[in-house]
């Protein structure tokens, strides 16, 4: 099957799938499906209609085994799928990002992976990656370390750089030397394991939360779609019975010890299910690879080159208990819906101190994730109060204006009163967040309190810079400094900084990029007058630590 | 140490101000449109929807007059020889910097309005999604001469860009 075929190089997915592909065509042929058992429950003939559900799934398989191709020639990897409206997927391997290569239970019961090749921005919009869904586990391998490492290997072969260059020259279907097996015989260095007592973590991760929640959204929705009254049932009815006899305090916290247990124990299943037995380790040929899995295995390779920082996340719940998150600032994997899915995780929820480890040890040096911040100063402080009481007042006045005036219950009203404490915490903590710093060559900011986020940038891997005031910031005489990148987020952000801190950050980050449109303050500008003498001596203080935490 | 980033040096077109109040008026002729329907539509006590339309007209008025004016002070442009710097906004204003090197696509845009009032905009895209420079309300020509200036120079560095 790997075999280099005679025509062109393209090779099919393996045969095994098609045990698999007409499983999975089975949401797909849904309508179909649900058309002909409708149309078959009224006839006579149940075999025959149940004959053809089985064989629309079986057909749109086979049909899509027998139409997918793919090969990966010196300079690109085509896919080509579809009966009626063939699609040609080609990726050039210059784009190539992340190669990702997954195994749901299927596929592992069959020895078979699913391959996804990231390439870099357009994987933002999910339209940029290729997906070769059924090689053999050993395929996926090869296929791997033929895409991500022969770059290592081309930089040193000038005839390999060539075919690159002139893709028209090169045969197609050549496949490039097995430069593939030298590279799995390089040693791995482990950065990471799970140890099972990190377990402890996940139920602070609420990644359970969003499960039952669908969980219990469908279940309502078909409850309520069948007619059925959860009443109804037995040992329901009892719960039912019980929580309106039981005073409403008891019955509340009842409710809401359980939905905490529920969310709790899915938590904990979710994390093992997708970190059980997760490793990351670190090829000497320039890439990371994480695994993991415990019945859908994952395995993300990233190339080093593409890594241009680092997140240290810890959402509130996981910080209470000391936990944090590690995650990559990358071109080309994917972040925003969930970065789990997205394979950007380097370490999943487990001591701070060991994400920072895990991070320090990729970036080469600890200094971005411990060195001091340097602080915003009192006129970001008093911006993180107005912002938290401006908010809670907007509530208050949305909730206590219409308790005043008409008949609605003043409860509400009293519930979001009693949340001024809560909004003043916010604010705190959001100030005691939020810092920043550069440490060698990287850009350190941190803010955030619900989840605080530290991040350590690379100036390699930042294009550009966004200067953002709103009015209330203008007032304030600080600004928003944002550095564009083409990885993770796309731009990271130290807010509410002085303007003369925002440019000496770029300035020691990007050199000269600012230079030409940055002046020194005159008389003109009423405000800087002002910040000429002892808040100015202020900022320049402030600014010396992250030079002695180099 | 206590620096600040100067203006960029070009304003954009001066057409730009009434092309901005046309386009303000519009969105709110759509929202006093349908509060005159409501207005129409109801029978009774109208004091609250009369009251409502008032506010609306003023607020559109001093909205239609101010921001442009406001824009216009703001927004501005500069192509130096390794960098481009743009500013926008008015409430919320952006400086944003991108460097020349990293430009990925420059492209100009003329939307029905902005051909009425013979402007045109330049975006400016980098490998960041959050880095795109956009200048409206530019004439046609200085839009011509600042893709044709862009393009040529982005071509000059030309690498992955990213």
């Amino acid at each position: 099957m790997t075999a280099v075929a005679a025509d062109g190089g393209w090779r099919r997915l393996s045969a095994r799938m098609l045990l698999i592909h007409p499983i999975q065509e089975i949401p797909r042929a849904l309508p179909a499906l649900i058309g002909v058992l409708v149309a078959g429950g009224g006839s006579g003939q149940r075999g025959l209609w149940a004959a053809l559900a089985v064989a629309i799934p079986v057909g749109l398989g086979t049909v899509r085994w027998f139409t997918t191709k793919y090969r990966i020639t010196p300079d690109r990897v085509e896919v080509e799928r579809g009966l009626f409206n063939r699609r040609l997927l080609a990726v050039s391997r210059d784009r190539l990002r992340t190669v990702d290569v997954s195994a749901h239970v299927l596929h592992r019961a069959l020895g078979l992976t699913r391959v996804t090749i990231g390439t870099g921005r357009s994987d933002r919009e999910g339209g940029g990656s290729v997906r070769l869904d059924g090689l053999t586990a050993d395929e996926a391998r090869d296929l791997r370390e033929e895409l991500l490492h022969r770059g290592a290997g081309a930089a040193a072969a000038p005839g390999d750089a060539g075919a690159a260059a002139a893709p028209g020259d090169a045969a197609p279907g050549t496949v490039p030397s097995p430069t593939g097996e030298a590279a799995t015989a390089a040693p791995e260095t482990e950065l990471a394991r799970l140890d099972p007592t990190w377990i402890r973590f996940a139920p602070f991760t609420l990644s359970g939360l969003v499960a039952v929640g669908a969980v219990a959204g469908f279940l309502a929705n078909a409850t309520n779609e069948a007619n059925l009254h959860p009443s109804d049932f037995g040992p329901l009815r009892a719960i039912v019975d019980w929580l309106e006899g039981a005073p409403l305090a008891a019955a509340i916290v009842v409710v809401a010890v359980v939905a905490i247990a529920v969310v709790a124990i899915a938590s904990t299943v979710g994390y093992v299910l997708a970190f059980w037995d997760f490793r990351l380790t670190r090829n000497p040929r320039g890439t990371l690879h994480v695994t993991r899995g415990l019945l859908t295995t994952r395995a993300t390779t990233i190339e080093e080159r593409r890594l241009h920082g680092i997140e240290i996340s810890e959402p509130l719940l996981l910080r209470a208990v000391r936990g944090a998150r590690c995650l990559a600032i990358a071109t080309g994997l994917r972040v925003g819906r969930g970065a789990e899915r997205g394979g950007s995780l380097l370490l999943p929820a487990a001591p701070r101190a060991e994400a920072e480890r895990v991070g320090a040890s990729i970036v080469g040096e600890p200094a971005p994730l411990d060195c001091p911040l340097i602080e915003h100063g009192t006129r970001a402080r008093g911006r993180r109060f107005t912002r938290a009481v401006g908010v809670w007042a907007m509530l208050a006045a949305a909730v206590g204006l219409p308790a005043a005036f008409t008949s609605w219950p003043v409860w509400p009203a009293l519930v979001v009163l009693a949340l001024l404490p809560v909004a003043l915490a916010l604010a705190v903590d959001r100030y005691r967040s939020l810092g920043h710093a550069v440490s060698g060559e990287r850009l350190v900011a941190r803010s955030g309190s619900l989840v605080r986020r530290r991040l350590a940038l690379g100036a390699e891997g930042i294009i550009g810079w966004n200067v953002e005031r709103t009015f209330f910031q203008r007032r304030a005489g600080l600004v928003t400094l944002v550095a564009t990148t083409a990885a993770g987020h796309q731009h990271y952000d130290v807010q509410d900084v002085e303007l003369g801190e925002a440019l000496a950050v770029a300035e020691r980050l990007v050199p000269g990029l600012l230079e030409p449109f940055v002046e020194e303050d005159r008389a003109t500008d009423p405000r800087a007058v002002a910040a000429h003498s002892p808040p100015d001596a202020a900022g320049a203080r402030r600014a010396a630590p992250p030079a002695e935490g180099r | 140490m206590s620096a600040s980033l100067r203006p960029p040096r070009h304003r954009v077109s001066p057409t730009a101000v009434r092309y901005w109040a046309t386009r303000a008026l519009a969105g709110w002729a759509v929202l006093v449109a349908g509060q005159v329907v409501w207005l129409v539509a109801t029978t009774g006590d109208r004091g609250l929807h009369v009251l409502l339309l008032v506010a609306t007209v003023i607020v559109a008025v001093a909205h239609a007059i101010v921001m442009p004016q406001w824009r216009y002070r703001v927004h501005r442009w500069e192509v130096a020889p390794e960098a481009v710097y743009t500013r926008a906004g008015w409430l919320h204003q952006e400086s944003r910097i991108a460097p020349i090197s990293r430009i990925q696509t420059v492209d100009s845009e003329r939307g029905p309005l902005e051909q009425l009032f013979g402007l045109a905009n330049v975006t400016v895209t980098t490998a960041s999604a959050a880095g795109p420079l956009e200048i409206h309300g530019l004439d046609r020509t200085t839009a011509e001469r600042l893709v044709d200036e862009l393009t040529t120079a982005a071509q000059a560095t030309r690498g992955d860009a990213t």
